[in-house]
Parts: C-alpha cells; sequence; structure tokens
C-alpha cells in the first residue's frame, strides 16, 4: 500500500508474558508462508485411493416444477457409478440451519436457479459431468416471487405451504420468514418536539462473500457403516447434526474433520456439497470427493441480504436524536437459512451506536425465488449501517453541523440503553474513536504527482495512474478528480445472540515430551483464517507457561466449539482453552504441593502458584520447580465448556429483550478521489479505529480490520451479484463480480483502543465484524462529499454517478 | 479432447488443414476460461507454445511484425516506443500473470468486441497475416473483426504475425473498469496522430458488436487541423474542436446494456475518453513535434506496475 500511514498498535501491546509467545504477542501464523507460497493444502486438494468425483446437477430455472426427471442414460455412461435423485433419498430429506426447508435434491418443485435436483459419481470428473448433462429433467416454469410485492402480493405463489417452524405463527404472510418490530418510548410524542425530520430510502445490493477456496471435501465410507468426512466448514458439529439425519446414521458414526479452507466469511456456514458427497459415499462403498467450480461456487452458497430499507430520524435544533423508526426488508431468497438470525440482528442494531429513546422499528426476511441468502460477516448490521449513517449525514447537513460532531453529540458509551432496553454494560467508545479517526493526518493531495519517479505505468510524464480513479486503465491524469471525506461508526454483536446456548469446548493435555513440558490443544474450531490456532497457542503458553504448543487438526472427536462466525471463536473457543488451561494447571500445581511439599513452603503456604517459562513459581517470581519435574510420567487432561453469560429472545411484539453477548464498535474516515466526468472512484484511505477490548494477537487484530474494511470498501464500489427480476443470476464469476484488488485497496491506518470488557476472557471484544460496516458508509460518504449526489444505493456504480443508467 | 502440439509452423498449418476444428492455444487466457466455464468443448486443442517464431518479433523501417504469441509483457516492455498504443493497452490487460501469458494474436482470435489490443490496431494501422496450407494473406484489421467473437480467418488459417505501423506521433489508449486494475473493459479508446500524413485515427472498443473506427470523428478532425493550420503551428485545439470530436466518437457507438454497464454510460463514456485522450496526444505533439512518436507512453514502467 504505496503512501500508508504507519498503523498504531499502542507499545503495551507488543509486551507478552514472561513465557514468550503469549497472548498480547504478534505471534505468526502457522499457514502463513504456506498459503504464500502455494504450499497449503485446501480441501480441494483432498485425495484418496480410488476415490469417486461427484457432480451436481442444478437447475437453470428460478422457479418451476418438477414434472419428471430420467436419469437412465445418465447411468449408462461407462465409469458411472450412482445418480441419485430426490427419491433415493435415504432418510431425512430437508435440512437447514435453523429451520429445515431445504431439500438435499429437489423434490416436485425448485426454488431458486441452481438449486440441486440431482448427484452423480463417477471414476473422473469428466465423467460425472458429462452424465449429469444427460439426465433428463422436465420442468414446467412457474412465476417467480422476486421481492416484497410479489412476495407478499393478493394471489402471491406460497413458496413453502404447510410451514410448522416456530416463525410461521407470528408472521403476516407465508412467505416473510421471520418478522421483528422493536418499540420503545412515544415516537408521535417525540415526533411532535422535533425541529428537524429527515427521511431517506436506501438499497443494499447481493454481495458475496468471495472466498477463494470453493466448496470442497472428500467423504469416506467407513468399516462400521459410518462415513469419515473431510472438509472446509465454519462449523463441523452443525454439519455433523444436519447430516445424521440425512443420512440416517447416529451422530457418532458421522465424523468430520476439518480441511483446509479457504476463507468463509459465512459462506460455509450451510451445507453445500456435504450431504451430496456423503450420500455418494454410501451408495457406492467409494470414497467420493466432490469440489465446485468458480461457477458452480456462486451457486453453491448463501449470498449476504439484498436489503431495502426506509428511515426516518427526528432531531431538536442542536442537534440531539429525538426518535427514528425504519423498516428493513431483506431478501432471503429460497430457504430460511440464518434468516431469522439476521432479522433479529438487522433491528436491533438498526438504530446504531447512538442514543434515542424512541424508537419504531421493524425488520423482516422474505421468501423469495431468489438465490438463498444467509450469513456474511456483518450479518444483518452492515444493511442498517449503511441506511443510518446515510441518515445521520443528512440530518447533519440540514442543521447545518459538522457530521462527526452530530455523532458525537449522540453517540452511546457505557451505560447507554439499546433500542430492545438492554443495557450496554462494557465501554463503548463511540465518540472516542469517532474523535481518533478524525484526528488522523490526512493522506496528500495529488498523490499521483509526488509519486516516486516520473512517468509511471500507463501515462504522460509525471502522472502516476495508480493512484488515480480508473487506475491502469489510465482514464485520466487528474482531470475531473474530486477530492471527498466521509466519517462512519458502526455497532455489532459479538457471538451468538437471542437465547442461543452459545459454547465452546476445548481439550487441554499437559505431558512432558523429550524433557519438556508440551501443552497439546485440541478444539473442534474451523480454522477458516481467522488465527484461531495461533490464538488458542498463545493462550495455553501465557496460561501453562510452556513453549511448546501442539494444535491437533479440528474434528468432531472433542465437543463442539461453535460456529468460526459472529466475532466470537477468540472470546468463545478462546474463552474455552483458557478455561482448560487453568483446570490443567490448577492440577499441575496440587500434584506439585503433593511431590514438593516438604521443599519449600510456598508449597504449602496457601498462596497462588503460577506457571510461568517451564516451571512452577511463587507470586513474587520464585522458582519452586521445573513443570517437568513435577510431572514427571503423569498426564494432565481436561476437557471443558464454556458458554458466554445467558441472552434472552426478543419480545415478538415489542423488541425488548437481553438480546446480545457484547457489542464491537469501529470507525471510519473515508478519503477519496472520483472522477466526476467518468464515475470511476480511487478509496485512497480509509483510517479505522476499533476498540478490541484486547488485542490477543495485534497483527492479526490488524489483519482482521483491515481485511473487514476492504470487504466493506468493496460493497460500496463494486460487488454485487446481479439478479434479474426473473431471479436468474447474471454474473457467477470473477471477470464479472469484482471484488478489489490491491490497487482498489488504499491504505488503511488503524488505530487500536483496549478497553476491557469485565464480562469477556481477556477483556477481549470480537474484531472481524465491527469493521465491515462503517467501512462502507464511509466510503459512501467520502463520494457524496465529492459529488454532492445522493446516492442511496450501493455500490455505488459509475453510471450513478454520471446519470447514465 | 486431443491436444495437437506442433513443433513447427508447417506442421502447425498441417494439423488445422486437418482439424479445421481445433481451437489454436498459446497462453490460454481466454480458450481456458472458457473451457473451464464449460462453455466450449472443441475436439482438438492446438497448442502453438512449440512454434517459436510465433514468440518473436521484428522491427523494420515502417512496421513491427510482431509473432502472435508474444506476451503482453513483452510488447510493454521492448514495444513501448515503436508501439506506444499497444503498449497502454498491454499494460490495461488483467494481471502480470495474464500479461506474461496472453497475446495479441490470441486477443484477435478470440475477436472478442472487449479485446483491449484491438483499438490500437486500429488506430496505428496494422494487418493481420493469415496462413494456411494454401498460403498467405495480409487482412487489414479493419476488415478482420466481423462480428462479435467473430474473425475473417477461414477454418483451416492461423495467424503468424500482425504487421504493425511504427508510431509517427503520440498515440493513447484508455478503458473504463470498474475497478482499478484486472478488468474487462467497460468500453476502451484509442486515438493515434499520423503528423506524417497529416491524420488522426480514432478506435472504440465494446460499445458495438465490434471493434471500429470512428471515421466520421476522424475526418472531421483531420479536415479541423487542417483548416486551423495547426498540424504546423503546434497551435492548441479549439475546445469546440474538441468537443465536435468527443461528440462523434459517441455519437458512432452502438452499444449495449449489459452487467458491465449501461448503453448510456458507455456512450457518455468514450466521449469522455475522447476528449481526454485527444488533448493528451494533441499535448504531446505539440511539446515535442517533430520527435514525438511514443512519447506519451515512452517513459512508462511496465515492470513497476502492480
Amino acid at each position: 500500500m504505496p503512501g500508508a500511514s504507519p498503523t498504531r498498535i499502542p507499545t503495551a501491546l507488543t509486551q507478552g508474558t514472561v513465557t514468550k509467545g503469549g497472548i498480547g504477542e504478534s505471534t505468526l501464523r502457522p499457514d502463513g508462508t504456506l498459503k504464500v507460497t502455494g504450499e497449503f493444502a485446501y480441501a480441494s486438494d483432498l485425495w484418496h485411493e480410488d476415490m469417486l468425483w461427484g457432480c451436481t446437477l442444478r437447475s437453470p430455472y428460478p422457479h418451476a416444477e418438477i414434472r419428471s426427471v430420467d436419469v437412465s442414460e445418465a447411468l449408462k455412461l461407462p465409469g458411472v457409478y450412482s445418480v441419485m435423485t430426490h427419491d433415493d433419498l435415504p432418510a431425512t430429506t430437508h435440512f437447514g440451519l435453523e429451520i429445515h426447508d431445504q431439500p438435499v435434491l429437489a423434490k416436485d418443485r425448485v426454488r431458486y436457479h441452481g438449486e440441486a435436483v440431482a448427484i452423480v459419481a463417477a471414476d473422473h470428473p469428466e465423467t460425472a459431468r458429462r452424465a449429469a448433462a444427460k439426465i433428463r429433467v422436465e420442468y414446467a416454469e412457474l412465476p417467480p416471487v422476486h421481492d416484497e410485492d410479489s412476495a407478499t402480493g393478493p394471489g402471491a405463489p406460497v413458496l413453502h405451504p404447510g410451514r410448522d417452524d416456530h416463525h410461521a405463527p407470528h408472521v403476516t404472510h407465508p412467505n416473510i420468514v421471520h418478522r421483528q418490530p422493536i418499540v420503545r418510548g412515544d415516537v408521535a410524542a417525540a415526533k411532535a418536539r422535533a425541529d428537524v425530520v429527515v427521511r431517506g430510502e436506501y438499497e443494499v445490493g447481493m454481495q458475496d462473500q468471495a472466498f477463494l477456496g470453493p466448496e470442497s471435501g472428500l467423504a469416506v465410507p467407513a468399516e462400521d457403516g459410518g462415513i469419515d468426512l473431510y472438509i472446509a466448514t465454519q462449523w463441523l458439529h452443525v454439519d455433523r447434526d444436519q447430516l445424521a439425519p440425512v443420512l440416517g446414521l447416529p451422530q457418532d458414526k458421522v465424523r468430520l474433520t476439518l480441511s483446509g479452507v479457504g476463507g468463509a466469511f459465512g459462506a460455509r456456514e450451510d451445507l453445500s456439497m456435504q450431504a451430496h458427497a456423503c450420500l455418494l459415499a454410501m451408495a457406492t462403498g467409494k470414497p467420493v470427493k466432490i469440489v465446485y467450480n468458480r461457477y458452480e461456487s456462486f451457486f453453491g452458497h448463501v449470498h449476504r441480504h439484498p436489503a431495502k430499507l426506509t428511515y426516518e430520524h427526528g432531531a431538536s435544533r442542536d442537534g440531539k436524536l429525538l426518535y427514528m423508526t425504519c423498516r428493513i426488508v431483506l431478501d432471503g431468497g429460497a430457504y430460511a437459512s440464518s434468516s431469522p438470525a439476521v432479522v433479529g440482528n438487522a433491528v436491533s442494531l438498526g438504530a446504531g451506536p447512538y442514543e434515542v429513546d424512541n424508537v419504531d422499528m421493524e425488520a423482516l426476511a422474505l421468501y423469495t425465488n431468489n438465490p438463498p441468502c444467509g450469513a456474511m460477516r456483518g450479518f444483518g448490521a452492515v444493511q442498517a449501517c449503511f441506511a443510518y449513517e446515510a441518515q445521520m449525514d443528512r440530518l447533519a447537513a440540514e442543521l447545518g453541523m459538522d457530521p462527526v460532531e452530530l455523532r458525537q453529540r449522540n453517540a452511546m458509551s457505557q451505560g447507554s440503553l439499546m433500542p430492545t432496553g438492554q443495557e450496554v454494560d462494557s465501554p463503548a467508545p463511540v465518540a472516542e474513536i469517532l474523535r481518533r479517526v478524525k484526528a488522523m493526518p490526512m493522506p496528500p493531495e495529488r498523490q499521483w504527482e509526488s509519486s516516486q519517479s516520473s512517468g509511471a505505468a500507463g501515462g504522460s510524464t509525471g502522472v502516476d495512474v495508480r493512484a488515480l480513479p480508473g487506475g491502469l486503465s489510465n482514464t485520466t491524469h487528474g482531470e475531473g478528480v474530486v477530492r471527498g471525506v466521509g466519517y462512519a461508526v458502526g455497532i455489532k454483536n459479538v457471538g451468538f445472540s437471542e437465547g442461543f446456548d452459545d459454547y465452546s469446548t476445548a481439550r487441554v493435555r499437559l505431558e512432558v515430551a523429550g524433557g519438556e513440558p508440551v501443552a497439546v490443544v485440541h478444539t473442534a474450531m474451523a480454522e477458516v483464517g481467522q488465527g484461531g490456532v495461533t490464538v488458542h497457542a498463545q493462550i495455553a503458553r501465557t496460561e501453562l507457561g510452556v513453549s511448546g504448543v501442539s494444535i491437533l487438526p479440528a474434528d468432531t472427536q472433542v465437543g463442539s466449539a461453535g460456529s468460526t462466525s459472529a466475532s466470537r471463536q477468540t472470546y468463545m473457543t478462546g474463552g474455552a482453552v483458557k478455561k482448560a488451561c487453568e483446570a490443567v494447571r490448577e492440577k499441575a500445581v496440587r500434584l506439585g504441593r503433593e511431590k514438593f511439599a516438604g521443599h519449600h513452603p510456598a508449597w504449602v503456604s496457601g498462596g497462588e502458584l503460577l506457571l510461568e517459562g517451564g516451571k512452577v513459581v511463587t507470586g513474587d517470581g520464585e522458582v519452586l520447580a521445573a513443570l517437568a519435574d513435577v510431572l514427571g510420567d503423569e498426564v494432565i487432561d481436561e476437557e471443558l465448556e464454556f458458554r458466554h453469560r445467558p441472552t434472552e429472545r426478543l419480545d415478538l411484539e415489542t423488541g425488548q429483550g437481553f438480546g446480545h453477548v457484547q457489542y464491537s464498535f469501529a470507525a471510519h474516515r473515508a478519503v477519496v478521489e472520483v472522477d466526476t466526468e467518468l464515475g470511476l472512484v480511487k478509496v485512497v484511505e480509509l483510517a479505522c479505529a476499533q476498540d478490541v477490548g484486547k488485542a490477543i494477537n495485534p497483527l492479526s487484530t490488524i489483519g482482521q480490520i483491515q481485511g473487514g474494511t476492504t470487504q466493506g470498501l468493496g460493497l460500496a464500489v463494486m460487488e454485487e451479484i446481479l439478479v434479474d427480476p426473473g431471479g436468474k443470476v447474471r454474473n457467477p464469476s470473477f471477470t464479472d463480480y469484482l471484488i478489489p484488488t490491491i490497487l482498489d485497496t488504499p491504505a488503511i491506518p488503524v488505530d487500536v483502543l483496549e478497553l476491557a470488557d469485565e464480562h469477556a476472557p481477556y477483556g477481549l471484544r470480537g474484531v472481524g465484524e465491527a469493521p465491515t460496516l462503517s467501512s462502507t458508509p464511509a466510503v459512501v460518504a467520502a463520494i457524496r462529499n465529492a459529488t454532492g449526489l445522493a446516492l442511496n444505493r450501493v455500490p455505488v456504480r459509475p453510471e450513478h454517478l454520471t446519470d447514465t443508467r | 479432447m486431443e491436444f495437437l502440439r506442433p513443433a513447427r509452423w508447417e506442421e502447425a498449418l498441417a494439423a488445422k488443414a486437418e482439424h479445421p476444428g481445433a481451437v489454436p492455444i498459446a497462453g490460454g487466457t481466454d480458450v481456458m476460461v472458457e473451457i473451464n466455464f464449460d462453455q466450449r468443448r472443441p475436439e482438438q486443442l492446438l497448442d502453438l507454445n512449440r512454434v517459436t517464431e510465433l514468440h518473436e518479433w521484428e522491427t523494420g523501417e515502417e512496421e513491427v511484425a510482431l509473432g502472435a504469441c508474444v506476451p503482453y509483457t513483452r510488447i510493454i516492455e521492448d514495444l513501448r516506443r515503436e508501439l506506444p498504443g499497444l503498449a497502454l493497452a498491454a499494460h490495461t490487460v488483467g494481471s502480470p500473470q495474464i500479461r506474461n501469458r496472453g497475446s495479441v494474436g490470441g486477443n484477435l482470435g478470440a475477436a472478442s468486441p472487449a479485446g483491449d489490443s484491438h483499438p490500437p490496431l486500429l488506430t496505428a494501422g496494422a494487418e493481420v497475416e493469415a496462413e494456411s496450407v494454401r498460403g498467405s494473406r495480409r487482412i487489414p484489421v479493419e476488415d478482420f473483426f466481423t462480428g462479435v467473437k467473430r474473425n475473417a480467418l477461414a477454418d483451416d488459417e492461423l495467424i503468424k504475425r500482425v504487421h504493425i505501423k511504427k508510431a509517427s506521433g503520440p498515440q493513447q489508449f484508455s478503458k473504463i473498469g470498474t475497478r482499478n486494475a484486472m478488468v474487462i473493459a467497460v468500453c476502451g479508446f484509442s486515438v493515434a496522430l499520423h503528423p506524417e500524413s497529416r491524420s488522426v485515427r480514432a478506435a472504440v472498443g465494446s460499445a458495438a458488436p465490434t471493434p471500429f473506427r470512428a471515421l466520421a470523428a476522424e475526418d472531421f478532425l483531420g479536415a479541423a487541423l487542417e483548416e486551423e493550420g495547426l498540424w504546423d503551428s503546434g497551435g492548441a485545439l479549439p475546445p469546440s474542436v474538441t468537443k465536435e470530436f468527443a461528440g462523434l466518437c459517441s455519437a458512432a457507438c452502438n452499444p449495449i446494456d449489459d452487467v458491465r454497464g449501461s448503453a448510456a454510460y458507455r456512450r457518455h463514456a468514450v466521449g469522455v475518453m475522447a476528449r481526454r485522450t485527444l488533448g493528451w496526444v494533441w499535448d504531446d505533439y505539440r511539446g515535442g513535434a517533430g520527435s514525438g512518436a511514443g512519447r506519451a507512453a515512452g517513459d512508462e514502467g511496465g515492470s513497476r506496475c502492480a
């Protein structure tokens, strides 16, 4: 990143414990070098002797009746071992994260473009593909449901007749998955007092997680009649919970092992090829591998919910928010996935990190014939943040007030109440992070002129087009370019909410190997690139005072670690590792007391004894014994569960309740340069300030913040899955679904705050999602600032900036 | 799928004559994408990588004879003085890895309306040397593009070289993409000044079924420059002339709405690019009249691009 301002890491963050490589140190990722050099083994690299290749036949129609399926020609192809349709499913036929509404293979009807209809196993991927092409499916197209009007209007086709899920009783139409209002205070009275009112309608396009490693896994039938699945996923145990009934196997016969994961961002929360590979492996008695190509991957996972949002804010003349109302309509697509939870997040976080006493809010998710939408980094909070931050800028403009000052004037702080009535009971430095991003030095103007030598890539002498909108495409040498600055701040929950029993399990063993004490950590945590394996080793070193830590592969032989999502893993599985280590430490110290009671008075004095640098030490640091001597041949082994404090469901009418575990906050200042004639944007800098409670690994913390920031930038200016009104996906490839390249990625100076949350392990706060929220509205605010346009939709396209739709 | 690997040009021609459906492949940056996406399953692939002369070029008095498989990276690094417009366009192709593999021959073979090399070939003046066992012919690049992804090659012909006029004046290339690198053109534009013949050429990509020269704009500008005596005086271009030129370029477009951009935007953007790039080449001409060949891109550092 040319011209990057130095990222600020408080010096305290770089000081570790006595034991090297503990928490607070930037220990390096074990997989980092392998990934950069191309040697890391991803799930797509899995291989087994005699394995078959699976292939999926998918619906070309968004909504159609299946009249007939004829697999006879496919079965005749030499090399084909099995062809399966819905009729061949051995047990439970549907799955889903919360609502089991999605068929493993479509029965009688397809509800989205790309829905799986049949699967094939053959001895070569090309043979499997050809066989799938020979399956004859007779479809009768049905009218598609594609938006709120067509979903809930008179005569709308009901996509899931006979719903019996627990949201069905309270929704106003069967094509609404879930609806959650929040009502608090007296909006009508506040409205009467408001000096200024701003209203806006906003739209967020369908973003894709765009992970680089496509869906892949290998299912191996076992001699005991069970199945071993090697898989890239986000949550091994919830995959197993859904798979076992579909396979007709008891849970202990379905064993999952995490394979190399090439990114996730929410897209691996739902099943993709898991059940298909297992079913084919059971049917053929042979290992079956399925790997999607990029095209299929776009149909193989859920996306971020597109949203339409209507907001109204009223304020007094001095800029104090008096009330807000909003209605957030999320397009959940054909199946529920995690839509209900996304609804809960969107509405409960829909007022943003602001104090506002009177609210009337509503969010709902629709069933449509568009691609299914579910989890993606930011999870409902992203859509809301784009809208409420646009509203704050409008309000500031209306009041003639500085947009940062308006935000600070209404910023929540510790002790503030959420619209749900929940008290924010840990630090909430909203005004402070805004102050910090505003105070950062501005990037120099006209960097295309000042850069290194003359005549860099692509232009006239003295112009570096890489620093200009359009970049290497050489569209401007400065003509039409206007700078803009914008600010945004967001609020995200951490962990699973609304009464979910959210827990993680860790098993920690301490023993002597080669004369040294070694800790072995075993969890089912899915390492999807977030750095959990690094953090677990750091925690074990800090808690057990050993330098040697080995992290076992994640599998279902140990209890659930919950999902690698909701910014929760360092908090939750990190918390479980900490808890297990503490139990192990206690046993080790007790062992020492038993063995060495007579050697030193401190062993029996009852004072706290610690493990540091491979030794047992007193609170004053006096060494009592080598840990290896204490342990001898003993092996200490503990498996424990860790739970965050309980939350509760939101009231279905008022939305009141202790819904969330923890909140996290990030603020951005975006500096952009817009070619106002061509509508092209160069984001020059995206400064971020975020409170992380405690940076367990500062380097990874910065990485998360910069990654989330970049993903938010993508939504702001380029990333969108285009779906036509008939429900067909128009750009399922990286040729036309664009994600930022390094030339689109600005300098991202990061200011990390560490204000401990007393409820959380080490005081830490989940990091990964908050920066994804505020990045998008900050960039769009900056573009508005440069162009004076309203821009109520993301991603912003050149057509929007040049009025050439 | 059969994979044919001729070692010599004559063998390649013989193979193509025997298998008229064979798809030639060099860098594979287009062909492999189509195969991976299952859009194309040719019976035979004809690998040209062993035919060494296709990877070479010759710089003559008047023209560069560019082997069909010379990768973009070589054009950027070694031919930017002779072929500045093409070098600028080469710079906008894909990523460094793609530029190491992709070639002008492949771009012509694919004949996509969005091919980045097409507008600068049209403005520089180029002929495609096509050969078959029947013999060799030169196809003016204007006649080469016959439709969306269709070209003038016969079934048994292969592109051997592209003969491109060496620049005698400044040349420019611009393209629109919705990100700042590694993007397929929403639309592209090239302009070249030919002081020796006192003419100007302008060409547009991705704004019609085929890349095309904006002849009305060229004629208008040529006449205006002549009339005002600007070739000799090196005077500034009257804004009205630039504006009219841009308007004519824009009006020559026949674009569609697609996932990459709207027709209205393409028309608009071509006008803006025409105005800007004309300004750049004319400033360059005025600044270095007589020695101006390729100055616009003469100093660019291809190796430094991201």
